[in-house]
């Protein structure tokens, strides 16, 4: 195959592999995070303020693999 | 699509035939289309010239010139002139908010608004990671926040472009932090326990893998810190960008309905991470620092004797 397409190929599948791991990652993230303000109501503001956080970092590493991807996807 | 109706083959034919014209002619106008779109991508990119309702205003364009094997260029780009714009903005907000709000305890008009955000850093995020201790650096997490966060809604508004979506501008500002957070680690442990931290604790035989893995760890925070904003904002430039550019791909204004609708959607949410990983960038420099702080409030503890 041409070496541009293959390029352009491993980027689409290099971002959806991408985003499934994200996805996972943050909704298992968010079901800990609700279940933890349905136990203790009081404890919510600072239960969504580390929801947010951690939320950040999983989305760090995605973009490091985006970035990977976008440069893969332009050269 | 067209009707296909079982009145004779006449008919089919013709219906298909329409159909195998109508996807050729859209293909044709995609490959078109896709060419004008990789001539928009550089909307994104950084660029020698600054878009204005006036029309294009061609910047200083210098040779790039060697110093010691690394070429720099000095040129007046696109990113240079929002940087210098968010920095301008910046100083005149805050020295122009400090000023009419000395004398009074309580602030007025949009120094409220200010006060707002300054509190919660102060207490939220610096005293919060950082202790008493921390208050020394309060100055410099309140310009990153709003520098980060006047250069990343820049973006956002017509004609803008967001500097932070250009890696040499995150790399700065993550060299910075760097620099601030061996400063606040140093100032509290004491040189020498700073380099006895970097050694881990272990037998001085394994001091020689040791060393390099935990120099090599003071480096990826900065790191992920500098890719974790400038993918956040070049990704939702990008995501815009394709958007509208689809309207471009199908060349008609028909579709232009379903784009436009999306990209304002994906406006509202670029707002929300303009302002999210302003604050993550400030609060994982203010942790990181608060980290080197508390190492030196143990040890000197242990040095002591007594636990304070």
């Amino acid at each position: 195959m041409d070496p541009k397409a293959l390029g352009y190929l491993a980027a689409g599948i290099g971002a959806a592999l991408t985003v499934i791991g994200a996805g996972i990652g943050i909704g298992k993230l968010a079901a800990a995070a609700m279940e933890a303000s349905g136990r203790q109501p009081e404890v919510a503001g600072q239960v969504r303020t580390s929801m947010i956080i951690a939320a950040a970092l999983i989305e760090g590493a995605t973009f490091f693999a985006l970035a990977i991807c976008i440069v893969l996807a332009f050269k | 699509m067209t009707v296909v109706s079982f009145s004779g083959q006449s008919e089919i034919g013709a219906a298909t035939a329409d159909t195998l014209k109508a996807i050729g002619s859209a293909y044709a106008a995609a490959e078109q289309g896709g060419a004008d779109f990789s001539k928009l991508l550089h909307h994104v990119q950084d660029a020698h010239e600054l878009e204005s309702p006036f029309g294009v205003i061609e910047l200083p364009h210098f040779e790039p010139f060697r110093i010691a094997g690394l070429t720099i260029d000095m040129s007046i780009t696109k990113h240079v002139v929002f940087l210098w714009i968010a920095a301008v903005i910046l100083c005149l907000v805050a020295v122009i908010v400090s000023r009419k709000n000395r004398r009074r305890p309580v602030p007025k008009g949009f120094g409220t608004l200010f006060e707002m955000v300054v509190l919660f850093i102060r207490d939220e995020v610096v005293v919060a990671n950082m202790g008493k201790a921390g208050l020394r650096y309060v100055s410099y997490i309140l310009t990153t926040f709003f520098f980060i966060l006047i250069m990343n809604l820049l973006g956002l508004v017509p004609y803008g472009a967001s500097a932070t979506g250009n890696v040499s501008v995150t790399a700065g500002l993550a060299i910075i932090a760097f620099v601030m957070i061996q400063v606040s680690a140093i100032r509290a442990q004491g040189l020498g326990h700073y380099f006895a931290h970097l050694t881990g604790g272990v037998h001085w035989s394994l001091w020689v893998i040791m060393v390099p893995i935990e120099i090599l760890g003071l480096f990826t925070k900065p790191f992920a810190l500098c890719m974790r904003l400038f993918a956040n904002m070049l990704g939702g430039h990008i995501v815009l960008i394709s958007l509208i550019g689809l309207i471009f791909v199908f060349k008609s204004y028909f579709i232009a309905v379903a784009p436009v609708g999306f990209a304002v959607g994906i406006n509202f949410l670029e707002i929300f991470v303009a302002v999210l990983q302003a604050y993550i960038f400030v609060m994982l420099t203010a942790l990181f620092m608060g980290l080197g702080i508390q190492a030196g409030h143990d040890s000197h503890e242990a040095a002591d004797g007594h636990p304070s």
